[in-house]
């Protein structure tokens, strides 16, 4: 392993979150406060409590889950799309660097960047609601899970894609749209059960019912399921990482 | 010479059939400046790609000091540095601290006397904590070249390292590739300007349409295939060549007044052997002088 290579990709990559420290951190925190202030304050205080929870509390996990997919998305595909984009690639590909050494230095830099990012709305959250995690170890953990499996998604995203458009495509096409009908706003048990049964076709409902648990003690799916598809999700992502490395496909020519 | 990169019956071709690289074989000794001479979409930046890591070869055989650089990418890698032909740096990033990411990728720990000294040899120390948007395009090409030499490496591509530079700082590159030959570096040089091959480079190889034309020590070169040019000015007019003078097959210009003859770097004698006869025919000379072909005549020559 290429230790000085890992810490130079990481320590690069995190100077360029300090360079576009607004875009990075701002942006998350104010859309959040947004979202709080709409649909926690304005319509959450005209729903009824969902499990025994205050609506304003139940859409916490939900929110995290939201920005952290996002971001984690979006940090790791721009972070390998844009060397791509001005040819700085070829210094890479040309450095000597194992794929391990390229996961660590890339999606290692993406998926800290998310984490605290979802730890600074999670704190957020805390001024504006009431939070209280039932299992906070879990939470911790199964939040860098998702940072880290979504980050190697957005990484696959950013080698494949071949122009801008193509890499804004799948954050803006299928994470918003899995998310918001993942069960960030409602429970799924809420939904007849036509859309229940679809509901389950969406790998973030899993996402989100365990993260929930972590907080409320209470989920659409057992814990264990949600935590096996994070965990299954990631491998998958990281093994088709590994393949594209080898074969080169839409990296080398 | 021991060579530092062997390649062996190397093939590139690309999905929509164009074929880069066709049976290219060639080894590059340790410590030489090999240029690599060529049109534009000869090859030179693919082959340059695929001994880098950057490409893959279609077929063939290319090794870096013993080791096959699709086996062994990681142990021939570390010992590379590149050159690119485009300015491509992330351009929001600082000169040093663009450099450091360099020496890092490449597994060497910080070192920063010896950046030091990389950025004064290349006049940037100065520009260290600048941007790199802000910095002209020679600054720029200096800044690629100093990323490249940034991590020790025992062979230096240098793809056009001097495309779009001025004069000045042309021969600034010419004196540091020089020095960088002292000090034990192997350097591949591609290059539109043959002056420049011809002022840096041991051994010269011609590539055109991905084929390898010629391979050979640049001296030899000029000494096997240029021609020397001998213009003589004569007092008088002459109209036609007086009969013993026809085996130099000379020509007339200059309104009768210049006589040319063309003969080989390496017959030295019938140069001396004209002199004595344009005397015996009572020509007398006014004024004499000669013209060689450069790397860039013989390589016209060739790629026609």
């Amino acid at each position: 392993m290429n230790f000085y290579a890992i810490k130079s990709i990481y320590k690069y990559e995190m100077s360029r979150t300090y360079r576009t420290i607004s875009q990075s951190l701002l942006a998350p925190i104010i859309s959040t406060i947004l979202y709080f202030v709409v649909f926690g304050s304005a319509i959450g205080s005209k729903i009824e409590n969902i499990e025994g929870i205050e609506y304003g509390v139940f859409i916490v996990p939900g929110l995290v889950m939201l920005s952290v997919l996002m971001q984690s998305v979006t940090n790791a595909a721009f972070a390998i799309y844009f060397p791509k984009f001005i040819g700085t690639i070829n210094e890479l590909l040309s450095a000597p660097l194992s794929t391990l050494d390229i996961i660590i230095g890339y999606i290692g830099a993406a998926t800290t960047k998310s984490f605290c990012i979802g730890i600074i709305i999670l704190l957020t959250a805390h001024m504006i609601v009431p939070i209280n995690i039932i299992h906070p170890i879990y939470m911790i953990l199964f939040l860098f899970l998702t940072c880290f499996s979504f980050s190697s998604f957005g990484f696959i995203i950013g080698l494949w894609a071949k122009n801008f458009e193509q890499l804004n495509l799948v954050p803006m096409l299928i994470i918003t749209p899995l998310v918001f009908l993942g069960g960030s706003f409602y429970s799924i048990s809420m939904l007849p059960i036509f859309w229940q049964k679809i509901s389950m076709i969406n790998p973030v409902v899993y996402l989100i019912s365990g993260f929930k648990w972590t907080f409320f003690n209470f989920s659409d799916f057992s814990f264990i399921i949600s935590l096996s598809a994070i965990i299954s999700f990631a491998l998958l992502c990281n093994f088709i990482i590994f393949l594209m490395f080898k074969t080169g496909y839409k990296i080398r020519t | 010479m021991e060579p530092i990169i062997s390649i062996n019956a190397l093939f590139k071709s690309y999905k929509n059939g164009f074929m880069a690289l066709s049976d290219v074989s060639l080894n590059i000794n340790k410590g030489e400046i090999f240029a690599l001479l060529g049109p534009n979409g000869a090859g030179k930046t693919t082959l340059i790609s695929i001994i880098t890591g950057i490409s893959i070869p279609t077929s063939g055989e290319v090794k870096v000091k013993d080791f096959d650089v699709t086996k062994h990418p990681i142990k021939t890698k570390s010992i590379i540095g590149l050159v690119p032909q485009e300015v491509s740096i992330e351009p929001f990033e600082t000169v040093m601290s663009s450099i450091s990411f360099s020496r890092g990728l490449f597994g060497k720990p910080q070192n920063l006397e010896y950046l030091k000294s990389i950025l004064k040899q290349l006049s940037l120390w100065d520009k260290r904590n600048t941007k790199i948007i802000e910095l002209s395009g020679g600054m720029k090409r200096r800044v690629l070249i100093a990323k490249a030499l940034s991590h020790e490496p025992d062979i230096l591509f240098l793809d056009e390292p001097t495309a779009g530079v001025d004069v000045e700082l042309r021969k600034d590159m010419w004196k540091i590739i020089k020095s960088l030959k002292k000090n034990g570096v192997t350097i591949i040089l591609t290059t539109h300007y043959i002056d420049e091959a011809e002022y840096l480079a041991d051994r010269v190889a011609f590539i055109n349409e991905g084929k390898i034309l010629i391979v050979e020590d640049k001296q030899i070169l000029i000494n096997k295939m240029g021609k020397k040019t001998l213009s003589i000015k004569v007092d008088k007019k002459i109209i036609n060549i007086p009969e013993k003078l026809h085996k130099y097959k000379l020509e007339i210009s200059d309104n009768g007044h210049t006589l040319t003859y063309n003969y080989n770097i390496n017959n030295k004698t019938e140069i001396t052997n004209l002199l004595n006869d344009l005397s015996n025919e009572n020509i007398r000379l006014k004024d004499i002088y000669t013209d060689q072909s450069s790397l860039e005549d013989i390589f016209v020559k060739m790629v026609n």
